[in-house]
């Protein structure tokens, strides 16, 4: 009489299949590992890396659990801590033998221990939230307004030397707040700048206005050339932080946008705020010096100078392809001119390249240092933390004029694309400001999840006790859906990685005792049809019709409010959401579609069924 | 086992002038607490600093506020956390101040009257952050209020949608009225709790108008309010052992979940508690009030059901 067709035991049997193969990741626990990834982008990860860590291991003699390798990190598991810690001291000092100039991240970090089999099949243990793995998040406003005063002032110093160039004459070039302010004399050399200004600066809006005597025309920056430069800055920012956070020795960093304005970072483990505030403050800017060709290629004089004296008036450095060279103290240009720098190839060689845009001040120092120095090399630095590193130093061929300059030799076009990203990464694009930050201690993160699990169980374990003693059989059924509901919802938070926190682990305790109210309302359904007369069968398949539209009226009052909280909600707000409809869904599959199966195995094929166990109906009559 | 064998209909609608005089007279005396007091915001939505520390020994607040107002800071609150052990520190917005060294130079003045102190988190929260978070919260309930009442408005009729929804808003103003009285901590977890109690004990009405509905169509000649108290009687049970259930997992998170979801507990509790009242026995009056009828239910005849019979 209650039976299902096969389809439906099969789909909730595929349901508990696919429910306990990505709920079981959680239970294999995380062990110690080490994780070494590239700090320099022009250094990559490859399997020549997986090697040698394997190696330096073999050589120690340390033992390991195993080793993977994935696009950015080298992962070595371990047995226990310690020997976590003796390995990442080995192989710091294998792959980083000079601490000054690392190229590596060697950074402690967990791995679940399951099976290669299940995470073969993108079976992993649910991510945990900051709140539970103890770490820093930090809320970062990127000033925008900053970027377009950058930006328009910029652009000033381009329309002066613009004027310059055209031989118009003007009263003064001004930046008055959010707009450039030209002065004339007459109407006549305005209308010649405007046509000029038009033609070069396509982003500026120009309006003309007269103030007694001055001929005054004003430029603000078009709407769509402001978005453009806001989203380059926010773009740019995050690139610059990634660079930045790579030398914390961060395992698994998060930086994301967050609005439009906004950006994210989490580190997990990281403690110490300060310094890692240090460092995602921290600008690096690019230089362009002369080299000191002479004195470079005298060998005594260079001698002296990899000692730690060289001549006066220059520093010595080593470039990339382990040349080293002398480079003079006088800063041609700095980073500040640069506008772009982007991978291209040489129109003449095809050799990879970089090709840089310089701002109008810029091109004109470049044009007259380039005229100058024919046949001189020039040096490219880097300058971080006040530390410098030659990216590359090329031969100066003939003059450079128009302030596009192409960086080009013995360079590959994944160097190339490094290289452009180093020099647009070196600087912020706007200024950075902390709106929020939150700092959770590891033991709190470790009882956070303790105080979770326990809210969770001695949740579970009363509300089973009560619906056992108080439905007998169906309370029974009841449970077992709800433990149904419990591994879907572990399942698909696993499968989904959705970021799990103290909030989202008290929203599946809150969604136990809700999800139990379709099984109290089928089994007063079913008590109550029998009360009336109705024979067994017909009153379990009465209950379960009966309950289903109250069922899903309930459900989708509940989604509403959860849905809203996800659309509106933040930070714990959104942790709770996610997990709170997650857990409406699945708790209207399991609690309606399983606990029916089960109650059609149980009771469905009897043809001759005398009472469900379902406590005393009796009473009534 | 079964605990409400009740075999006659109990005459709710009867005294519904009683059970709203009663709600009015609360939810009066919460909007005053409100007024009055005022909701004693966390550092989320006002914007500030918090920082919580652990001793190996119990703490003495006194002594921590005096080596703090020496180092300088003088508008901080020291309060204990969860245990005797646990301090949670506060302090309200400073212009120009850097927070990653406030935490640092706090840790430091700290430590040394007592060595063994642990740092255990520290949150900062821009005023700007603050201000959003209240606006989308205010947004938020907002959005879940016309969602419900649409919702329902298109499942029943308009008067079970507008019935449950001032039956439930009166529940959030009442949990919030709890708040102000005690100057209980009003975090965003409140705000999420506050918004699923919404949610939630809409359900309740929701079981007690389908149940009207199914009346108004079984039970021919009685009149609305044998109909209503019909509805009310036979799902009673089912409403109490629901939220008895729901209060269970409540509980449990009350009792181990810790300090940072204590007030997030609370909330839940006062919201099942009042949940189970205002949607029995406000929102249904309100119904009978606005004037529901049997001809709004009924008028279609269903093909089905002729077919059935």
């Amino acid at each position: 009489m209650n039976r299902y067709p096969l389809w439906k035991y099969i789909l909730i049997a595929v349901a508990l299949t696919l429910g306990l193969l990505y709920t079981l990741p959680n239970f294999y626990g995380e062990a110690p590992a080490v994780q070494v990834s590239s700090i320099k982008t022009a250094v990559k990860v490859d399997v020549k890396l997986l090697g040698r860590v394997e190696e330096t291991l073999k050589a120690a003699g340390i033992a390991h659990d195993g080793l993977f390798a994935d696009q950015n990190s080298v992962r070595v598991r371990f047995g226990d801590t310690e020997t976590q810690l003796k390995a990442r001291d080995t192989i710091e000092r294998a792959l980083n033998p000079d601490a000054e100039n690392a190229s590596y991240v060697v950074a402690l970090n967990l791995l679940t221990r399951s099976p290669a089999w299940l995470t073969s099949l993108r079976a992993l243990p649910m991510y945990l939230g900051l709140d539970l793995r103890g770490g820093v998040h930090f809320l970062l406003q990127v000033d925008m307004k900053g970027a377009l005063t950058k930006r328009l002032d910029a652009t000033a110093a381009d329309l002066r030397s613009l004027m310059r160039d055209k031989g118009v004459r003007h009263g003064g070039i001004a930046r008055e707040r959010d707009q450039i302010a030209i002065r004339f004399r007459d109407a006549e050399t305005r209308n010649k700048a405007r046509a000029v200004v038009e033609n070069a600066q396509p982003d500026l809006l120009l309006t003309e206005a007269q103030d007694g005597a001055d001929f005054r025309l004003t430029a603000v920056l078009r709407p769509e050339a402001q978005q453009r430069i806001q989203e380059f800055a926010i773009k740019q920012n995050i690139t610059t932080l990634h660079n930045r956070i790579n030398e914390l020795g961060v395992a698994e960093p998060v930086i994301q946008q967050q609005g439009a304005d906004r950006i994210v970072v989490q580190l997990p483990g990281v403690q110490d705020t300060a310094k890692a505030k240090d460092i995602l403050g921290r600008t690096a800017t690019l230089e362009v010096r002369l080299v000191d060709d002479e004195n470079s290629q005298n060998p005594v004089v260079m001698e002296e100078a990899a000692k730690g004296q060289p001549p006066v008036g220059t520093e010595y450095y080593v470039e990339r392809s382990g040349a080293p060279l002398l480079v003079r103290k006088q800063v041609v240009l700095t980073g500040d001119r640069l506008t772009d720098a982007q991978p291209g190839f040489d129109s003449q060689t095809h050799e990879p390249a970089v090709h840089l845009t310089l701002d109008s001040a810029g091109a004109r120092i470049f044009k007259d240092v380039t005229r100058d120095n024919v046949g001189k090399r020039m040096a490219i630095l880097l300058i971080e933390k006040g530390k410098g590193e030659v990216i590359t130093a090329p031969v100066i061929r003939t003059e450079i004029g128009g302030g596009r300059v192409q960086i080009s030799g013995r360079m590959s076009t994944v160097e190339a694309n490094d290289v452009a990203l180093l020099l647009r990464a070196g600087s912020l694009a706007a200024p950075m400001e902390i709106v929020e930050e939150r700092t959770i201690g590891p033991s709190l993160g470790a009882e956070n999840i303790e105080r979770g699990f326990k809210s969770t169980l001695y949740g579970f374990i009363a509300i089973a006790v009560f619906m056992v003693i108080y439905y007998l059989m169906f309370g029974l059924i009841s449970v077992v859906a709800l433990s149904t509901n419990l591994l879907l919802l572990i399942a698909l938070l696993s499968m989904l990685q959705a970021t799990l926190t103290l909030p989202g682990i008290a929203a599946i305790a809150l969604t136990l005792g809700m999800a139990i109210d379709a099984n109290v309302l089928i089994n007063e359904r079913i008590r109550e049809e029998l009360r009336n007369g109705v024979t067994p069968q017909a009153a379990i398949a009465a209950g379960y019709e009966r309950a289903f539209g109250t069922i899903l009226d309930s459900n989708v009052t509940s989604l509403i409010a959860g849905l809203a909280l996800l659309i509106f909600g933040s930070g714990p707000v959104r942790g709770f959401a996610v997990v709170h409809c997650l857990g409406i869904l699945t708790s209207m599959f399991s609690s309606v579609v399983v606990s029916r199966g089960i109650v059609n195995l149980v009771y469905g094929g009897r043809r001759k069924l005398a009472g469900l166990s379902i406590g005393n109906v009796a009473w009534k009559k | 086992m079964e605990f409400f064998k009740i075999r006659k209909d109990i005459p709710f609608m009867r005294h519904a002038l009683v059970f709203n005089v009663i709600s009015l007279i609360t939810f009066v005396a919460a909007v005053f607490f409100l007024a009055t007091r005022g909701l004693h915001f966390s550092v989320e939505f006002t914007g500030g600093t918090l920082i919580e520390v652990s001793y190996p020994q119990a703490a003495d607040t006194q002594k921590i506020r005096e080596s703090l107002a020496k180092a300088g800071y003088t508008d901080t609150q020291v309060a204990n956390f969860g245990s005797s052990r646990d301090v949670l520190i506060r302090m309200p917005l400073r212009p120009g101040q850097d927070s990653a060294a406030l935490g640092s130079s706090i840790m430091g003045t700290l430590q040394q009257d007592v060595a063994g102190a642990e740092l255990k988190r520290v949150e900062f929260v821009g005023p700007q952050v603050g201000r959003e978070l209240a606006e989308n919260g205010a947004i938020a309930l907002l959005l879940v209020v016309f969602g419900i009442i649409v919702y329902l408005a298109l499942r029943f009729e308009w008067r079970f949608a507008v019935s449950a929804i001032i039956a439930n808003l009166h529940d959030v103003v009442i949990i919030l009225g709890f708040f102000a009285f005690f100057q209980w901590e009003f975090s965003l977890p409140v705000l999420a709790a506050v918004l699923a109690v919404l949610g939630y004990s809409v359900n309740e009405s929701v079981v007690v108008f389908d149940r009207v509905r199914e009346n108004f169509r079984k039970m021919r000649k009685a009149s609305v309010p044998q109909v209503i108290d019909n509805a009310i009687t036979s799902t009673i049970s089912r409403t109490i052992i629901t939220h008895g259930s729901t209060q269970l997992a409540v509980l449990s998170m009350l009792i181990f979940g810790g300090e940072v979801l204590h007030y997030f507990a609370l909330a839940l509790t006062i919201g099942i508690l009042f949940g189970i009242y205002s949607s029995v026995l406000v929102a249904s009056p309100l119904v009978m009030w606005l004037g529901v009828s049997r001809e709004q239910f009924v008028k279609p005849q269903k093909p089905k059901e002729e077919a059935v019979v």
